[in-house]
């Protein structure tokens, strides 16, 4: 439709309809697109105007020469042309609507479905979002089995990393006998950089709490702890007043609904121990003993918690199982990836959340179908890299888990796919690094992480990490050989495959994943004694380019007044220089420096 | 209280849903402070307490405050929403401030300007 209003025609808008007619009959589209001339259409302001229908694309001030683009590209590929389209006065950019930011337009909300939106510490406002309609649901219109059939039909998988279908693990707890028998909450989210399970307690506690009556009620378990770290206060607070009011309803406690069911919880508190997320370690923490792991030829779910059966999941799990319930498995299969309808282990399904943190422009908790691929989560819904920059690489599954090199963003993101690769989804932090990181240094950060955390009762995890630590951090600071890193790979099998624990049987994966994709890192460190990312400080040579430094920065002597070392030379307003001798390469002259006349070798 | 019972829950579900969905004699307009722990680590706190003495400054009376979790955006907290009754929808602000709260209040609490600079999207999330 081209607007033939007496203001666009004065704007030569019936050269762009002939020059439009033009173009159809080049490209044989005259009979499937007609040209309608209408009167003015009252933004006279930006003409000559056309609309283009269905779409009702508005486009503005054409001229002759838009005309072959738009016909090529709106009408042919289907793609509007933006730059000809109608654009709010640029100071005052129009609101999206939150459906259109990127940020939110990709994500899927299971677990997270009240977040932002009620207040977590009012049970009323749960119950207005159709909380515990799940569980009463079940308590009437279900037998324990059929909740059990659901949640496997469902393919749930345990979110706490390990991806061990829900469905199997209540139904083998299920047969085993026993008059106690205990469900536990896992909240002891230990990982670097990884906040799902306190953000779901924090913005909707009550959902972890349907999801354990639910299994408990499958499971003819009457006792229920949440194990949830004390370094979460506010998660903790919330949760707390989350089970007393839950127990004023009489949600929890003896005949819940009014029916034969009773179930309460129970807080534990964890100290902060990573190890006491795995769950025969976490169970041990419960019963007051050290937070050590077994080995784990008899499964917590025969003999746990004071050797009674024990179903363990995690706070995310918990939290999809009253929806899974609500809405029916067939619903959760729709999404995902996969088929679970023979085997559980089959695909992946539903939802997860991720904690999306570094080099990101959008950091922030994101809950995705399972099946998005890693450039969606970093790029759309993360905005990309910051300042501009260059992405490296991935890390997801925490320090645990592996890195994901940039070629191979296009994987999509479920519990095999991750595995294949070599990194694992893990809890679900998936932290970016761009290339002013250094893998080598990233793997070091990783290992020391779980060297200290590592419990010590097993010999393969305490000295196979801390050995393949000192081999890493010799070849940060220039003491590797190459060598080193053939025997670092042979350390990192050993330790995966003695270790007594998941701790230490994934405690290597960031070193093995980084020795995969990016040896050529780790050869240029050991073999020419640098750092690419110059993130290894010990491996630069830091030195002052003296044109920049008296040109631009007339002496100033920033520098010299941050080096802690006195290894820089050079009077005010003349060039400046570094004693090598002296210099330790704290990098505090480069920080200092307004000019940019500290370089880096 | 006593325990309740299957009916209750539908019953406490209407009557929740009135103040979760402004009505009218419920109140004007609704501010959410997002406070999960990323909220109150960039300052939160300070953010409702400018909230509430705004609306202490003002005497106003039709405005409810409450809190909520972690709206996911952490990099732009603290962030609250605010609804407006007979509005289309919910507006989140990003990036607040006691100085910005105030301009919120002026402009679109009590005269239905919406702040642009502060706003990052009208709407909620979809949800399942």
């Amino acid at each position: 439709m081209v607007c033939a209003g007496t203001g666009c025609v004065a704007n030569q808008s019936m050269k762009i309809k002939e020059a439009f007619e033009k173009e159809l009959e080049k490209r044989k589209l005259q009979d499937e697109v007609s040209v309608v001339t209408t009167g003015c259409n009252g933004f006279c302001g930006v003409g000559p105007i056309m609309v283009i229908q269905p779409d009702g694309i508005f486009y503005q001030l054409l001229k002759v020469s838009d005309i072959p683009l738009l016909v090529e590209e709106h009408l042919i590929k289907g793609r509007p042309v933006k730059k000809l389209m109608y654009v709010p006065n640029e100071n005052e950019p129009p609101i999206p609507k939150m459906s259109d930011i990127d940020f939110f337009k990709k994500q899927m909300l299971i677990a997270l479905r009240n977040r932002g939106l009620i207040d977590p510490e009012k049970i009323e406002e749960y119950i207005a979002r159709e909380g515990y309609s799940a569980l009463a649901k079940a308590l009437t219109e279900m037998k324990p089995d059929d909740v059990i059939q659901e949640i496997k039909k469902s393919g749930l998988r345990g979110r706490g990393g390990g991806g061990f279908p829900t469905g199997i693990k209540w139904e083998t707890m299920k047969k085993v006998p026993g008059e106690k028998r205990y469900v536990i909450c896992n909240a002891d989210e230990g990982d670097p950089g990884a906040f799902m399970d306190r953000s779901i307690i924090e913005s909707d506690p009550h959902a972890v709490i349907e999801g354990m009556l639910i299994g408990a009620y499958s499971m003819g378990s009457s006792d229920g702890y949440v194990y949830i770290r004390n370094e979460y206060p506010i998660a903790l607070q919330r949760l707390k007043k989350a089970i007393e009011q839950a127990r004023e309803y009489g949600l929890l406690g003896e005949n819940i609904f009014g029916t034969d069911f009773k179930f309460d919880i129970k807080i534990a508190r964890g100290a902060g121990a990573f190890v006491c997320g795995e769950s025969t370690a976490l169970m041990a923490s419960i019963e007051g003993k050290p937070g050590e792991p077994r080995a784990k030829y008899i499964h917590t779910v025969e003999k746990g918690l004071n050797d009674c059966p024990t179903c363990l999941n995690n706070v995310e799990t918990w939290a999809n199982v009253p929806r899974i319930i609500l809405k029916g498995a067939d619903w959760f299969t729709g999404i995902g990836t996969g088929d679970v309808t023979q085997n559980p282990w089959g695909g992946s399904k539903g939802t997860k959340v991720f904690s999306l943190t570094g080099k990101v422009v959008n950091t922030g908790l994101v809950e995705v179908p399972m099946g998005i691929t890693l450039k969606e989560i970093i790029f759309d819904i993360g905005g990309g890299i910051k300042d501009g920059k260059k992405l490296k690489t991935v890390q997801t599954g925490g320090p645990s888990g592996g890195f994901i090199p940039e070629s191979m963003l296009d994987l999509p993101v479920d519990y095999d796919e991750l595995t294949k690769v070599g990194s694992m989804m893990g809890s679900g932090g998936m932290i970016v690094a761009d290339e002013e990181n250094c893998v080598v240094d990233m793997a070091k950060y990783f290992l020391t992480f779980t060297q200290e955390e590592s419990c010590g009762k097993c010999i393969p995890c305490r000295e196979g990490t801390k050995r393949m630590l000192d081999i890493l951090e010799n070849i940060t600071i220039g003491n590797g050989t190459e060598e080193d890193l053939d025997l670092l790979e042979e350390l990192a099998n050993m330790v995966v495959e003695s270790s007594l624990c998941a701790l230490g049987g994934s405690a290597p994966n960031p070193v093995l994943t980084s020795l995969k994709y990016y040896r050529d890192e780790y050869l240029v460190h050991v073999r020419d004694k640098k750092c690419p990312a110059h993130a290894c400080r010990q491996l630069n040579v830091y030195t002052i380019d003296e044109e920049i430094c008296a040109t631009l920065g007339h002496g100033c002597d920033m520098c010299k007044k941050s080096c802690p070392d006195y290894a820089i030379m050079g009077e005010p307003k003349k060039a400046h220089y570094i004693d090598q001798l002296k210099c330790h390469k704290c990098g505090a002259c480069y920080d200092a420096c307004n000019f940019k006349a500290i370089k880096i070798e | 209280m006593a325990k309740i019972t299957i009916a209750d829950l539908e019953k406490i579900r209407e009557e929740s849903r009135r103040t979760l969905v402004l009505r009218e004699g419920a109140g004007r307009a609704k501010v959410t402070v997002h406070m999960g722990t990323c909220g109150i680590a960039a300052g939160a706190r300070d953010i409702m307490s400018a909230v509430l003495k705004e609306i202490e400054d003002r005497n106003l009376t039709d405005v409810i405050v409450t809190n909520s979790g972690c709206a996911g955006l952490c990099s732009k907290e603290p962030m609250i929403t605010v609804e407006i009754v007979n509005y289309p929808a919910p507006v989140k602000y990003i990036e607040m401030t006691p100085g910005r709260i105030k301009k919120v209040f002026e402009s679109h609490i009590i005269n239905g300007q919406i702040v642009k600079e502060y706003a990052l999207a009208i709407g909620s999330e979809t949800t399942h």
